[in-house]
């Protein structure tokens, strides 16, 4: 059986970041990835992050991407490519399906010493009476066909949502050469960085608080969106109907914690809306529940592609340590400026809840440590 | 804070705060104005202003304060900006004339010395404009500093070249 | 439509093209790119009609994990289009419903 010393489920910034930084204490480190290539979400981010210089701020995610695969190259990190976990058993034997063609696959058992699982996360969901007409898709759909292989989806695109999502694909389009008709917020204000959104109303792209999608009329794709205004109990309110033409209606409705491997590992988890629903608690070394499986990015609570850089750095860290790489006393100090940085991000405006949140993860983690250690 | 309702932030959200220069400064010259009124925890404007005329601290997330009598409006803060969200302002050059300097991340369909339509901060067409100059090169990584040349009533009010829409 | 022309990627240029072709016709695609790509780029975005109520269906995730964009190719149904690149000769058929399996792929 092929065997691993830290392997890695998940080749975006989190487990690119495990990786790297695992590597350098001189872990052995395999990468499982389900795509063609490493990378994650970040391959498709063509803004300038926040953060400070300790942050890769004012570099474009497609920059910080490339960045990292190439230091998992240097390290010596092997990252398998079009390969999806199928399976995790006891001992940590990770079944993986690697697809080499159309039609042929093999089939890979790999031994691991520790596991850190870095899923990331996946998009949600709206419903509403034609939704499923192609030229309704996620936000994150309509990116990666413009940002990763150069095609517009179509000319005139509805986006719902105002948070990150919605803001940052909407003005990426309008990069493109794509009209955006709209932007539709349910709540009476807008979601994301105030920032964001004046890049597009500047542009002249009007931004309507308070307004659901009604409808998407078309016979075999879009033609025309219905939105209509929402009361505070979100029935919608009869007579402010507005009908847009347009070919896309992106949802950027926000995204859940793709946890199935978690789950399958046996990890205990916890609740909280803030961090997108149903996550696996953890401690500082970002260990789950389960001893030797570590979880970091947005599989452990959605936030950014920063915060799972720093969340990527600190499993990799704790992985090396629980092996005997690096000491103690250096580890707690690298953990202490991790975390340090972490909070860094967690700051401001959007910062204080999932300060909240994850504190909660870390209480739950301790909860469940001491209720297993008198059972 | 309106500007949350509609993404359009209103002049006086930046004066009350004394986060825009006074009239007397942009009289004098270039400067630089933050149009950053949210707690975000992002700090390369700081960092990258060579005169250490803007303020965050330690505590990254609290909003830039430019030192107006330190900046000179070099611009290079504006690339460095994630946000977009810094302008240079100018109403030095005569009564009647001042430039705008934003940043812009399209492609161009005008070149220097080209009239062009001006738009606020809403994206309403306020008045035409000549594009006075293109900064695009290698340390701006892809985000260009467009200056406008605008009626000096309008300076306070224009931030990008108006876009059509359809109708 | 692709994207030739952009303020972040630049232009691009010397495209490699390989013919796939769609529904019997033949199509230009970039070499390498996922096949659902290869059809925006040609305004085609219905992959398949479902099972029971003959309903269209186009790309939803864009990332392998929906299933909306599958189509019939090389003869085998139920290809996730969007994370599947062209191969030149490639055939790509709309699905209809689960679809038929027509011999083994190529």
């Amino acid at each position: 059986m092929k065997q691993a010393e830290v392997l890695i489920i998940g080749g975006g910034p989190a487990g690119l970041s495990a990786a790297i930084e695992a590597a350098k204490k001189g872990c052995q480190v395999t990468i499982v990835e389900a795509n063609r290539e490493a990378g994650g979400q970040l391959v498709k981010q063509t803004h300038k992050f926040f953060g400070s210089s300790q942050h890769h701020a004012g570099e474009r995610g497609i920059d910080i991407v490339k960045t990292l695969i190439r230091q998992c190259g240097e390290l010596g990190v092997e990252i398998m490519t079009d390969s999806v976990v199928a399976g995790i058993y006891d001992g940590k034997v990770i079944a993986v399906d690697h697809q080499l063609s159309l039609t042929e696959h093999e089939f890979i058992r790999i031994q691991a010493k520790k596991l850190i699982i870095s899923t990331g996360a996946s998009e949600n969901a709206v419903r509403f009476p034609g939704w499923t007409l192609p030229g309704v898709m996620g936000a994150g759909a309509v990116q990666t066909m413009c940002n990763v292989h150069h095609v517009l989806p179509g000319k005139k695109i509805l986006m719902i949502g105002s948070g990150s999502v919605g803001l940052i694909v909407s003005y990426q389009m309008m990069q493109a050469g794509a009209e955006i008709v709209g932007i539709i917020e349910a709540l009476p204000h807008i979601n994301g960085y105030a920032v964001h959104a004046s890049k597009l109303t500047r542009e002249g792209v009007p931004i309507y608080t308070g307004y659901t999608v009604k409808e998407a009329i078309g016979t075999d794709h879009v033609e025309k969106a219905v939105i209509a205004k929402v009361n505070p109990d979100w029935s919608l309110v009869p007579g402010s109907e507005i009908t847009l033409d347009t070919d896309i209606i992106a949802i950027g409705a926000g995204l859940k914690p793709l946890t199935g491997m978690a789950y399958m590992a046996g990890c205990d988890f916890v609740f909280d809306k803030a961090l997108g629903g149903w996550a696996p608690a953890h401690n500082k070394h970002m260990e789950s529940t389960v001893d030797g499986v570590f979880v970091c990015g947005d599989t452990t609570g959605l936030e950014e592609a920063s915060t799972a850089i720093e969340e990527g750095t600190l499993a990799g860290l704790g992985a090396a340590q629980s092996l005997g790489h690096v000491d103690e006393k250096t580890a707690e100090e690298e953990n202490a400026a991790g975390w340090k940085r972490l909070n860094a991000l967690r700051s401001g405006f959007k910062g204080e809840e999932r300060v909240i949140a994850k504190n909660k993860q870390l209480r739950e983690y301790e909860a469940y440590k001491g209720e297993e250690a008198r059972a | 804070m309106s500007f949350m309702d509609h993404g359009i932030i209103e002049l006086e959200e930046l004066t009350s705060i004394g986060h825009y220069p006074s009239e007397e400064r942009m009289r004098k010259g270039p400067v630089a104005v933050a149009e950053c009124l949210q707690k975000i925890p992002c700090n390369p404007c700081e960092s990258s202003c060579p005169f250490h005329a803007i303020t965050i601290g330690e505590d990254i997330s609290q909003l830039p304060c430019i030192d107006f009598e330190k900046c000179v409006g070099c611009s290079t803060c504006v690339t460095h900006c994630s946000g977009l969200a810094i302008f240079i302002l100018n109403k030095s050059y005569s009564d009647t004339v001042g430039s705008v300097g934003f940043p812009y991340e399209y492609l161009m369909n005008f070149k220097k010395g080209d009239r062009v339509k001006a738009a606020n901060r809403a994206g309403e067409y306020v008045c035409d404009a000549t594009v006075k100059n293109i900064v695009l090169n290698e340390k701006s990584d892809h985000t260009a500093i467009v200056t406008l040349e605008v009626p000096i009533d309008q300076v306070d009010e224009v931030r990008t070249v108006y876009r059509e829409r359809s109708k | 439509m692709r994207v030739l022309k952009h303020p972040i990627f630049g232009e691009e240029k010397d495209i490699d093209w390989v013919t796939i072709y769609y529904n019997g016709k033949p199509m230009k695609a970039k070499k390498g790119e996922m096949i659902l790509a290869a059809l925006h780029a040609q305004g085609i975005i219905v992959n398949r009609y479902t099972a029971k109520r003959h309903e269209p269906r186009g790309i939803f995730c864009g990332i392998g994990q929906c299933t909306d964009c599958m189509m019939v190719v090389n003869g085998m149904p139920n290809v996730r289009t969007c994370i599947t690149p062209v191969e030149e000769g490639m055939t790509v058929d709309t699905q209809d419903g689960y679809g038929k399996w027509e011999g083994d792929a190529k």
